[in-house]
């Protein structure tokens, strides 16, 4: 992995100051979604030999959530943003 | 050729300008009964059982790479059947069996050590979870040994014992754990396999999977369409990938997992010791390196290496269990991509497709389990129902919350 990357907050910093959390899910369903629902969000996983969109942490810096794309064969990084700033479409 | 004394005698005689090579390159033939998807060890046991216990002998196994490339070569070699769970124990123990029997089987020196593996404990609360483990396999007819510290003392004086955070209290042995040479397992299956006429598809990649509505017909790969009767997926690292081309979604998350090998020592370890207070486990093996490992990187990866920050976790933990190792000098590293399913156990189940069979999730553990994910993989193949040792390993089990949480860990630590 790229042992810098660029943070929308605090520029250039060095891979260790961020956890993962892993891959940007569609939003939790409600309460009252049926079994199917609840056991696609809770179990499967895409896991794309590719782009992957997922969450990081900047633990060791800004704190902020962020979101950015990932490529699982050679992780280079991209498309940084600031969790806040997705567009969440509510709960299913 | 049977490998024997004799044999090894008269090669010599004659210079050994007479082996054969061990298996076949045959050219894929236009139609099989079974085709297995992946020639990793998983796969080439499936063929040797399928071909020699079930008679099932029109099969193909397609490896992407070459022999040995994937994780039956990048493993550390541990065998073991400490295992609590009901759904998992007899699975484990039925593939120690086979493990034990594996060499006279298939001719072939697997160096199948039974050297011992030592698990620690560093706490009151760890002794008492591992008594209840080691109870558990004792009435499975597992062997199971709970050494306090002054036994574990007199085997591996080396410990730090006296770690002022994770002092260790004493371990908990099976006697018949121990190591094999990991790629001789899939040399060993692939001649078994391929006297007993299993075709083995070397630098083949699947690129596609053929279907008639519910029914799969064959696969497109890079050397030709194949058409088949039944078709295998054992291709633990990369199943999602595969299922993908079915559209199957599955519970399962690719992480890269690394191993180590130091400069050769003089004897040093005989046994395999795992650290209780971290995740850490080391043997030596027969040229003296110490082959070791620790923890997933954390993160979905296909790369076939790993990260400084995973190296530096897995040294802290040795360091932590035996500090002669800071003088040691690491000789190589690398890595291999794990399934890892959400409850941390394997998935052997037929899917939603009919002819369509599926073998993964194997997370960090499919080494231990090769003959026996071979032999029960094998059973569902050739009858469609699930070998007694293997019913617990069900595609389903997620959605009807029967999880097999041996560890209570899956691809990520929260997930229980």
């Amino acid at each position: 992995m790229s042992s810098l990357v660029k943070c929308p907050h605090c520029g250039l910093r060095p891979r260790e100051e961020f956890t993962i959390r892993g891959e940007v899910a569609a939003p939790r369903p409600s309460a009252g979604a049926d079994e199917a629902t609840w056991f696609d969000h809770v179990y499967l996983r895409d896991n794309p030999r590719g782009e992957h969109r997922e969450y990081w942490h900047h633990a060791g810096g800004c704190r902020r959530w962020l979101v950015l794309s990932r490529n699982t064969l050679t992780h280079e990084t991209s498309d940084v943003v600031d969790a806040s700033t997705l567009k969440t479409e509510g709960a299913r | 050729m049977r490998y024997s004394a004799l044999s090894l005698l008269g090669n010599a005689f004659s210079k050994n300008k007479n082996w054969k090579p061990a298996w076949r390159n045959p050219d894929p033939k236009p139609h099989y009964d079974v085709i297995i998807i992946g020639g990793g060890g998983h796969g080439l046991a499936t063929a040797y059982y399928l071909s020699k216990v079930f008679g099932v002998r029109n099969v193909a196994v397609l490896e992407k790479g070459y022999l040995g490339s994937g994780n039956i070569g990048r493993n550390t070699t541990i065998i073991r059947s400490n295992y609590l769970l009901e759904g998992n124990n007899p699975f484990y123990e039925f593939s120690m069996k086979l493990w034990e029997g594996l060499e006279q089987d298939f001719n072939f020196n697997a160096m199948v050590s039974q050297r011992g593996v030592i698990n620690l404990f560093h706490s009151d609360a760890q002794r008492d979870a591992y008594t209840r483990r080691g109870n558990a396999m004792r009435l499975h007819g597992v062997d199971a040994e709970l050494l306090d510290r002054d036994q574990l003392r007199e085997k591996l004086p080396f410990l730090d014992y006296e770690n002022a955070r994770f002092p260790i209290m004493g371990g908990l042995m099976q006697a018949r754990g121990g190591t094999v040479r990991h790629d001789a397992v899939a040399w060993g299956f692939a001649r078994g396999a391929d006297q007993n006429g299993v075709d083995i598809i070397q630098n083949c990649e699947v690129t596609g999977i053929d279907r008639d509505g519910n029914q799969i017909t064959g696969v497109q790969t890079t050397r030709g369409a194949i058409t088949c009767n039944k078709l295998a997926m054992a291709v633990a690292g990369s199943s999602s990938h595969v299922a993908k081309m079915v559209d199957m979604r599955l519970p399962i998350e690719s992480h890269a997992l690394q191993a180590f090998v130091s400069e050769g020592l003089k004897p040093f370890i005989d046994t395999v010791v795992t650290f209780g207070a971290g995740h850490f486990y080391v043997s030596q093996s027969d040229k003296g390196g110490l082959v070791f490992g620790g923890d997933i990187e954390g993160y979905n990866s296909y790369a076939q290496r790993g990260n400084l920050a995973c190296v530096e976790h897995v040294a802290e933990a040795g360091m932590a269990m035996i500090p002669a190792l800071s003088r040691v000098r690491i000789l190589r590293s690398w890595g291999g991509i794990m399934d890892m399913s959400m409850d941390g156990s394997p998935i052997m189940d037929r899917t939603h497709l009919g002819n369509l069979y599926f073998n993964g999730g194997w997370c960090y553990g499919g080494f231990k389990a090769t003959p026996a994910s071979g032999y029960c993989f094998a059973h569902l193949l050739a009858t469609d129902t699930p070998h007694e040792t293997a019913t617990a390993f069900r595609m389903d089990r997620f959605a009807r919350g029967y999880l097999l949480d041996e560890k209570g860990v899956g691809a990520q630590a929260n997930l229980h």
